[in-house]
């Protein structure tokens, strides 16, 4: 197992408030980790310090690109630039593009890897039309390894709530990630809707050979597809290991259930 | 219920009646008279007689309105309402229609049109290649840009410098200063793009109204310099006798000459018209409109948001530029004045109330701004006045502006491709 991403003692301060407070935590290559802990707890804070959002206070970031030897530090680097080395994420309260269709929300994602550019843009040379033209199936390719295709040609507003937060993953897929970061993905949805996310991620990790790091409020989510837990409480690292190692552990019960 | 709400409704007239008759009270019915040293104050009640019936019956009409929109409000995703639109979007045959008619009847204008209103019809194509500019900037990037006018600016003065201190090296060696108008179209783009990116690097980190201001104060700042450095610029009396577009080394009539930049115009007209609407459904016009819904979920899909604002800022005023050029050689004549802040706004105006991001809005908020106040010299006073109301109007009725923008959205065509499998397995 190599880890493929690895945060090493990172503290995130803002104002007086240490938001995340001298965390280490490291993902293996291929595995689904969870991150849990209460609300306010600092989790959507170290998703943004990772991809970019945010520049870490202290501490440092490191991924390591598969087919790659060396460690390369990605903490205070742009979000573009993150994204285009391979880390991808969604997001708590879902920030589709809502007045575009499905189709172009996807095409977005593989905005990066297209080369057309103004002159191509302007003359629309065979290479452009090519282009444009292979992009929108690679697209629609990707909205059906999340069966979204039905979809297709619908606004992104116009879609129920489960399948908006499905179109989240399908467009970061589509940046062609690593490491996917899923923040809340079964946040709103219901028992049926929450049993198809966990097959798709299941089938994300195995099939597309992504290594998956998500928050989630949902225990059983958590506790079925998790292979590995970290736990943070008021931006500390409480606990980590595996879903039954956790359940167990009396310190997550306090840091949940209060004394 | 209803007795209530129209009773409240009254009252609220009444209010907004009586505040205007105070406010126009002194206006409208005092009027002051001076003789032999005495003021007389001589009261014209009969106008406070229109002025109540009037006050209720607007107060009425615009809560009307007001209660009207807000009931279809929500009404998002519909073909809303207006006409033009439904026209123009709605029914093919009669768009292709409507777009035949208009470039045949554009193509031939000067024919029938007459020197001066070719003139005019000139500066009016003039200001839809900048409110195009404009619009790359503001209906495709999203960036509030108050400093148009100054890349206009660097473009005519690209010509002009260039024919001052060139000019006299173009006659020695015998060529057509004609020739110097087809230099400087290109020339004048390069420099407004230089221009856009000097200004774009600074500026860029701003949003709205931090961007707008120091557009404003960019505009402000250039013409300020080519006002006051008049050894280089010509300062304020400008730089006249710019030589007109080389016409075979003709000496022409004024009228023909007219119509031969209204043809070169019109095509930099299409040109910019197809062009824009390429880059509007390019792999460039996507991310600007995922930028304009969402700026942090663009970049964290692997956008460069800096330099696709740059890109929409740099064409824009690359728009601008060649804009000026034409504008130089139209007139021969350009001196800072041209280039006011009230160019920027006028630009402004234009996208904004022909429909921001539409191209034919644009087209029409331009022949509508430039043309009417040209023909309409009679009430040349209240221009400002009727051009306040109309925004104003606009922004709280139909804030999308006349013509309301339409993207092409892409679309995969499921039916051709899904079932064409089963359809080959049939035969």
């Amino acid at each position: 197992m190599e880890k493929i991403l690895e945060i090493k003692n990172l503290s995130m301060v803002f104002g007086g408030l240490r938001a995340i407070d001298n965390i280490n935590i490291h993902i293996n290559s291929g595995a689904i980790t969870a991150l849990i802990g209460p609300n306010g707890a600092g989790k959507t804070t170290l998703f943004n310090c990772i991809t970019g959002v945010y520049k870490p206070t202290e501490g440092d970031i490191f991924i390591k690109r598969p087919g790659k030897n060396d460690q390369e530090k990605i903490s205070g680097l742009k979000p573009h630039i993150i994204n285009r080395k391979g880390l991808a994420r969604t997001f708590q309260n879902i920030r589709l593009f809502s007045n575009m269709s499905v189709l172009e929300n996807v095409m977005i994602g593989k905005h990066h890897k297209l080369k057309a550019d103004i002159f191509g843009a302007l003359f629309r040379d065979r290479k452009t039309r090519e282009e444009e033209e292979k992009v929108v199936y690679d697209s629609y390719e990707i909205l059906k390894k999340i069966n979204l295709h039905k979809y297709v040609n619908e606004m992104a507003r116009n879609l129920p709530y489960g399948a908006q937060r499905r179109l989240e993953i399908a467009r970061a897929l589509s940046t062609e990630p690593f490491l996917l970061l899923l923040d809340e993905p079964a946040a709103g949805m219901n028992p049926q809707e929450t049993r198809e996310l966990e097959d798709t991620i299941n089938r994300l990790s195995t099939e597309e050979n992504v290594t998956i790091l998500l928050i989630e409020h949902d225990m059983g989510l958590v506790m079925n597809i998790s292979e590995h837990i970290y736990v943070v409480d008021y931006g500390k690292l409480i606990a980590q290991g595996t879903p039954e190692q956790i359940k167990s552990n009396p310190d997550v019960i306090k840091a949940y259930l209060g004394e | 219920m209803k007795i209530k709400i129209l009773k409240s409704g009254l009252i609220k007239s009444l209010k907004s009646t009586l505040w205007f008759s105070i406010l126009l009270f002194p206006l409208l019915v005092m009027k002051i008279t001076v003789k032999e040293g005495l003021a007389h104050v001589t009261y014209r009640w009969i106008n406070l007689a229109l002025i109540v019936p009037s006050a209720l019956i607007l107060s009425e009409l615009w809560r009307y309105f007001l209660q009207k929109k807000g009931a279809g409000g929500n009404r998002e995703g519909k073909n809303r309402g207006a006409v033009i639109t439904r026209l123009i979007y709605g029914n093919k045959k009669i768009r292709n229609i409507l777009l035949a008619a208009s470039v045949i009847l554009m193509a031939t204008y000067p024919f029938y049109a007459g020197m001066y209103n070719t003139n005019v019809m000139i500066s009016a194509l003039i200001y839809i290649m900048l409110g195009l500019g404009l619009n790359i900037v503001l209906g495709l990037g999203g960036m509030l840009h108050l400093g148009h006018a100054a890349f206009f600016a660097v473009g005519a003065y690209t010509y002009g410098m260039f024919f001052r201190y060139a000019g006299q090296f173009f006659i020695n060696a015998g060529i057509s200063t004609g020739w110097m108008f087809w230099i400087a179209i290109p020339l004048g783009g390069i420099m407004a793009a230089v221009f856009g990116v000097l200004l774009s690097l600074p500026v860029l980190r701003l949003r709205g109204d931090y961007l707008a201001i120091v557009t404003l104060a960019f505009g402000e700042i250039l013409r300020m310099i080519l006002q006051n450095w008049g050894s280089v610029t010509g300062g304020a009396t400008g730089i006249s006798l710019i030589p007109r577009p080389w016409l075979f080394g003709i000496n022409v009539t004024p009228r023909i000459a007219a119509t031969y930049i209204y043809y070169i115009v019109f095509v930099f007209v299409i040109l910019s018209i197809i062009s824009v609407s390429r880059l509007e459904n390019s792999r460039i016009g996507r991310a600007w409109e995922a930028m304009r819904e969402d700026e942090i979920a663009c970049q964290s899909m692997g956008i460069d948001l800096v330099r696709n604002k740059l890109t929409a800022f740099v064409l824009g005023s690359v728009w601008a530029g060649v804009a000026g050029v034409l504008f130089a050689a139209q007139t021969t004549y350009i001196n800072p004045d041209s280039f006011t802040i009230w160019e920027s706004i006028l630009i402004l105006c234009i996208v904004v109330l022909g429909g921001t991001g539409s191209i034919s809005g644009v087209i029409l908020g331009a022949l509508i701004i430039k043309l009417l106040p040209e023909y309409m010299r009679a009430f040349a006073q209240y221009r400002l006045l009727f051009f306040g109301l109309a925004l104003v109007l606009m922004m709280i009725f139909r804030p999308e502006g006349i013509i309301r923008k339409i993207r092409k959205v892409y679309t995969f065509p499921v039916d051709e491709i899904e079932n064409k499998p089963a359809a080959e397995g049939n035969s």
